[in-house]
């Protein structure tokens, strides 16, 4: 049957247009119920005994829920008891039409087995189909198609039914206009809290209800605090008149009361607005697309570099004190200094998802109505409703926001589920998992069955497709417990007097298909995040430390890089080839260092690592001439205990000779890798470029070095690099060091991109025009699709369709780069994470440090030792502020006769401070010098003595 | 001034991509397409053969929303250019052109634009491949085709009708020629586009075909595919244009029925 759908829609230049779409109606959509004999469905996905135990529907049942039901009670519906839901297609398109991300939700529960959803498509039904009444709207309309759909399958159902089962279909809906209507036309409806409240044994699902908008009334306070959002179609006419700016919502780390509106412009020019005080940031949340106006010129202020969290009750009540907080803000700043500032005028998109935090439970006892305390301080606390208080106290929970009204203080949310007692290793891990969107589910099932079937071995085919290396004297290097080997490296003598020197690395694409999940499962990762203690892997156990780690004395797969160099490291050939290898030996960093170094040592492996020791310097020297950035980080390791898993020492990296040997030859196979894929596919290489800073990130290398007196140059990278080997100070050794450590705080971030995007490929640090990923397959998805470009273009496999379109590259690369800094954040969150342990176990310690950088009211303090930063800070809340001057030029801070600057040696008391759950840190209070009414005594570092004690 | 209104229009796109987060649904996980037909599907395909007197052929067809007229004339003997003369063979001349009021925005220039014109030479080098124009020397013979409706599938639909036109004239074909666009979105083939789906980003083929041999008589695509992907394209393309040409067989059949009742035989 047909019908044909007319509608007018506006077009982009404003004409009216009509637009004419032919709608089929079908009569072969099937109802998708065991029970039914009507419909000659191959799979039924509603089973017959539908059973959620409820006091309103004592029968089996299934459940219909509307649009809205499933926009704001997606968090109930994910819950495993929740089983044989009829999901309209009106619903579905509604759904997707008006948040992506429930609809994905949405989408993934579908598609679970054990949830039994069913997607009904009513829209094309012969008899659910309707078409909208004149005088109707489209939201009536969709409303009505609901109505309609139930009461079919009602009937369906009933007719279909010769025992007296008694199947029935409930309808969900908050809209008491629909629900009244609904009851007349003979419907189960129910209101959604209704139905939740009456499902028997799982209380905790009430919690998970979202607040509706009847609720909220009863948790706010009349008066009402923030200004009205305006609707969409003002902030549409206010952007189209640049009286509005749209941008993105960054809330301040350090500061509860500042935030930015980050403005995308058009092509380079981006701007940013600062927002200042609670009423300019109107309800926004961190990454919430927003409307902001510019406020006159007048009143422009400058970013503080005041450290203000929001702590203490809920702040309903005392304003006053909030108010002081935002006056400390208002300190007059230079006029130079002052920045666009603006305020909030409407949302138009939130971004909202579930934030991991703590409760912290109302003080009086019996109440429901907790606020929440979000891990991530951008966040703001979260006001939930909850009858387990006492079980959640102490725990790591997920809360989700529902709303945030004019007339409260904090947005409204509900409790999603818990993740365990704070503290907990494994707790911990999940939340900064969570928090930085890593991906550590287990691999599923679908995954897992793409793996190779073991026992495995090369097949002849195989072989006499590859190269064989296995006579080849190969070895590989790397830290000590590494079981994801994924390069190996040989060098020989050739009879013309040059040498051949191998990269070997692992064939991760041998294993890993095109497309198929586990493809495409590894791609979503991105990237094998390295936490202390604990690898989430990219690909599959399997495959990362068994079939594709390049061990020693097994045959493995591997794709290789050779290069025909003579003695002063010039390569004078290069080729790539997938082969077959048999490492000789697996060895640490510093296993190698010894054999090199050990003269009595004469075998072939050790020759091998000397000659490679030996090209290695070579090529590094190079590579500074040509102007390589060396810069520094601290690293940080950790002894853990062998069963507790606790840090029990802590140790700064020391790099070896072998470290760097290994690192330039992953660099040439890297920058011969690129220019090969770019030759051959100019469009659709995956390359990694870092892009030149600006130079006026340099600005705080420059005043820092400036102030001991040594001339830092920035022009280029060379000069950079130069002047930073020259800048000594004498008597002051770790000088050089803290001064590479700010010049990476100044670099940008690296990036991978598409070739056929972009025209700027230098590598800034690398001082190289070209350079890519191909040397960590196993842990880098970035590395595979080079590897399959490197394939197809020395013809060992085919292409598929992705791998060429520029667009998908583009896309993938965006992924890959998220992950990469989501996982990079993750390690440092859990180094932070296992140095409070570490502290903890310790008691308090003395230590010396430097000071890193100078705020408004704290220093930052570097302890070499340990790698670890940390701040003092100079006005407590419970004491009175020492008397404080700022030097923005410095910068100094002069604390009463003091004055501090970059650079100054300090002695510090480090503590773990535990008072707030949540967010311990690592307390640093000064020692030395010591200023009075500042300074703290240095206390004595006696619990380690005690601790052997107790043991014995 | 200008500078004014660009921006104005870049808000106001901005705005949309915001607004309307996710474009159109080609394929939905349950099978079903926009306007509700599986992937295989064609559209209601409905036609009338004769429907002028004056023409030598003539015929109306629908596919769908897509509407199609395509008279005949001929063959009759060359007009205009004398060097347009084939000693073996009819001379074939097609003209395309499209209503003012076939689409939703109105048409300024129904014929002689560039895509009309490349549209006429398709479906000249797609008759010439299948009217037995060696039986007819030094003559020629006219397609006219007016699209009346345009909801996507152009080309197919016009073939489609002037293959009717063309057996109405009494012409000798090799077979019918049949044609259908497909579309290829989440590695499946889409048979038989709407508008909609045409311009939702879709890289669209259309085959013309000769079901009986399966010889294809044209094969045109402008967008970009895999080449892995164009064997199962072309091969739903083939079992579109055999679906169309059951339908075409059926409508010729009736036709004749008719006019032999009325003639009394």
């Amino acid at each position: 049957m047909l019908k044909s759908k007319i509608f007018v829609k506006k077009t982009r230049a404003g004409g009216v247009m009509k637009i004419v779409r032919e709608h089929y109606l079908r009569d072969d959509i099937w109802c998708g119920s065991e029970v039914c004999a009507e419909c000659k469905q191959e799979s039924a996905e509603l089973q017959r005994d539908a059973c959620i135990e409820s006091n309103l529907c004592t029968y089996p049942h299934y459940v219909i829920p509307d649009t809205n039901v499933v926009l704001h009670q997606i968090d109930v519906l994910e819950d495993p008891v929740i089983r044989n839901v009829i999901i309209l297609q009106t619903v579905l398109q509604e759904v997707r039409h008006r948040s992506a991300p429930v609809y994905k939700r949405l989408k993934d529960i579908i598609h679970e087995k054990e949830k039994h959803f069913y997607t009904f498509t009513n829209e094309h039904h012969r008899e659910t189909f309707i078409e909208r009444e004149p005088g109707e709207s489209a939201n009536d309309r969709n409303d009505r198609a609901i109505r309609v759909a139930a009461k079919w399958y009602c009937q369906h159902l009933k007719t279909s039914e010769s025992d007296a089962d008694g199947l029935k279909v409930v309808l969900l809906t908050n809209d008491q206009g629909n629900k009244q209507k609904a009851e007349e036309s003979g419907l189960l409806v129910y209101r959604c809290e209704e139905y939740i409240k009456s499902l028997i044994g799982n209380p905790e699902l009430v919690d998970r209800l979202a607040l509706s908008n009847d609720d909220k009334n009863e948790i706010t306070s009349s008066k009402l605090l923030f200004p009205e959002h305006l609707p969409l179609s003002k902030i549409q006419a206010g952007i189209k008149s640049g009286s509005f700016l749209q941008g993105t919502f960054r809330a301040s780390r350090d500061n509860y009361l500042e935030a930015t509106v980050f403005i995308q412009g058009d092509g380079e020019e981006s701007t940013e607005i600062l927002l200042q005080g609670l009423q300019n940031l109107n309800r926004a949340v961190y990454q919430d697309v927003v409307a902001v106006q510019l406020l006159p010129r007048d009143q422009w202020v400058a970013p503080s570099s005041v450290v203000l969290q929001d702590e203490g009750a809920a702040k309903d009540d005392n304003e006053e004190e909030e108010d002081e907080e935002e006056k400390a803000l208002r300190i007059s700043a230079a006029e130079a200094a002052r920045k666009p500032t603006g305020k909030v005028v409407g949302i138009i998109k939130r971004n909202w998802r579930p934030f991991c935090g703590m409760l912290n439970a109302s003080h009086i006892k019996e109440s429901t109505r907790h606020l929440f305390t979000p891990a991530d301080r951008r966040i703001p606390r979260i006001r939930i409703e909850t009858r387990q208080a006492s079980t959640l106290a102490g725990q790591r929970i997920m809360v989700a926001i529902d709303g945030w009204p004019k007339h409260s203080r904090y947005p409204n949310g509900h409790f999603v589920r818990s993740l365990g007692s704070a503290g907990e290793k494994d707790t911990e891990q999940e939340v900064l998992l969570l928090e930085h969107d890593v991906p550590h589910q287990a691999f599923s099932q679908a995954v897992l069955s793409f793996l190779p079937e073991m026992p495995w071995a090369i097949t002849p085919e195989e072989m006499a497709r590859r190269e064989d290396l296995r006579s080849l004297t190969v070895c590989s290097v790397d830290p000590p417990g590494c079981t994801d080997i994924d390069d190996a490296l040989h060098c020989r003598e050739l009879d013309n007097g040059n040498v051949e020197v191998g990269v070997h690395i692992a064939d991760v694409t041998h294993f890993l298909r095109p497309g198929n999940a586990l493809d495409k499962e590894a791609a979503n990762r991105g990237t094998t995040v390295y936490l202390c203690g604990k690898r989430i892997d990219m690909v599959p156990e399997l495959l990362s430390s068994n079939l594709c780690s390049l061990r020693s004395n097994v045959e493995r797969l591997a794709f290789s890089c050779i290069w025909e160099m003579n003695h002063k490291a010039e390569i004078l050939k290069t080729r790539f080839t997938k082969s077959v290898i048999n490492s000789k030996a697996s060895l640490t960093y510093a296993e190698a260092q010894m054999r090199i170094d050990d003269t009595t040592m004469k075998d072939d492996t050790t020759n091998s690592l000397r000659a490679l020791n030996k090209l290695a310097k070579i090529l590094k020297r190079y590579r500074i001439e040509k102007g390589a950035l060396t810069l520094s980080s601290l690293e940080v390791r950790f002894h853990m205990d062998s069963e507790t898993h606790d840090p029990i020492d802590l140790q700064t990296k020391e790099l070896m000779e072998t470290n760097s040997m290994v690192e330039e030859f992953m660099l040439l196979a890297n920058i011969s890798v690129a220019q090969k894929i770019y030759d051959e596919f100019p469009d659709c290489a995956m390359l990694r470029k870092h892009p030149a800073p600006p130079l006026s990130n340099y600005d705080i290398l420059l005043k820092a070095a400036k102030s001991k007196d040594v001339e830092i140059h920035t022009d280029s990278a060379k000069a950079l690099a130069d002047s930073l080997d020259m800048a000594r100070v004498e008597g002051f050794p770790y000088f050089n060091t803290l001064l590479r450590i700010l010049a990476t705080r100044c670099m940008m971030q690296a990036v991978y991109f598409c070739s056929g995007m972009d025209t700027d490929f230098h590598h800034y640090g690398l001082a190289s025009p070209i350079y890519t990923h191909f040397t960590s397959p196993i842990r880098r998805y970035a590395d595979i699709i080079v590897h399959r470009l490197l394939a197809v273009a020395i013809g060992a496999d085919k292409t598929y369709p992705d791998l060429m379109d520029k667009q998908k590259q583009s896309a993938l690369s965006n992924n890959l780069n998220y992950r990469h800094k989501m996982s990079q954040y993750a390690q440092r969150a859990s180094v932070a994470f296992h140095t409070q342990l570490f502290f903890k176990s310790r008691g308090i310690l003395n230590e010396e440090g430097f000071v890193l950088f100078v705020r408004k009211n704290a220093i930052i303090v570097l302890i070499p030792k340990f790698g670890l930063e940390g701040t003092v800070f100079f006005d407590t809340k419970d004491k009175a502020a020492p008397h404080l001057v700022f030097d923005e030029d410095g910068p100094t801070l002069k604390v009463e006769q003091h004055t501090f600057s970059i650079f100054d040696r300090v002695k510090v008391t480090i503590s773990l401070d535990a008072s707030n759950i949540q967010h311990q840190k690592i307390r640093m209070s000064l020692i030395e010098p010591v200023i009075a009414g500042v300074s703290v005594p240095a206390p004595e570092v006696e619990p380690l003595a005690k601790k052997p004690k107790l043991d014995r | 001034m200008g500078n004014v209104v660009q921006r104005q229009t870049r808000g106001a796109l901005r705005f949309e991509v915001c607004g309307n987060m996710a474009g159109l649904e080609l394929l939905s996980d349950q099978g079903y397409r926009l306007d509700g037909r599986k992937a295989s599907e064609l559209r209601k395909v409905q036609a009338r053969m004769g429907v002028f007197a004056q023409a030598d052929g003539s015929a109306y067809l629908e596919q769908g929303n897509t509407k199609a007229l395509a008279v005949v004339y001929g063959p009759h003997e060359v007009r205009g250019l004398r060097s347009r003369i084939r000693h073996d063979r009819a001379v074939i001349n097609c003209q395309y052109s499209m209503a003012t009021f076939s689409t939703a925005e109105r048409k300024r220039r129904p014929h002689g634009d560039r895509k009309s014109t490349e549209m006429s030479l398709h479906l000249k080098q797609t008759f010439e491949a299948a009217v037995m124009t060696q039986l007819y020397p030094r003559s020629q013979i006219d397609i006219y085709v007016k699209i009346l409706q345009s909801d996507g599938g152009n080309y197919s639909v016009c073939v489609n009708a002037a293959t009717l036109a063309v057996i109405d004239a009494g012409i000798p074909m090799r077979d019918y020629v049949c044609a259908c666009t497909v579309g290829f979105v989440d590695e499946t083939p889409l048979t038989d586009l709407c508008h909609a789906e045409e311009s939702g980003g879709v890289s669209s083929l259309a085959l013309a075909l000769l079901p009986r041999g399966g010889q294809i008589a044209l094969l045109q695509m402008d967008a970009r595919l895999h080449q892995d992907h164009l064997e199962s394209l072309i091969e739903a393309a083939m079992t579109a244009c055999k679906g169309v040409s059951k339908v075409l067989d059926e409508v010729v059949r009736q036709h004749l029925q008719e006019v032999s009742v009325l003639s009394g035989e």
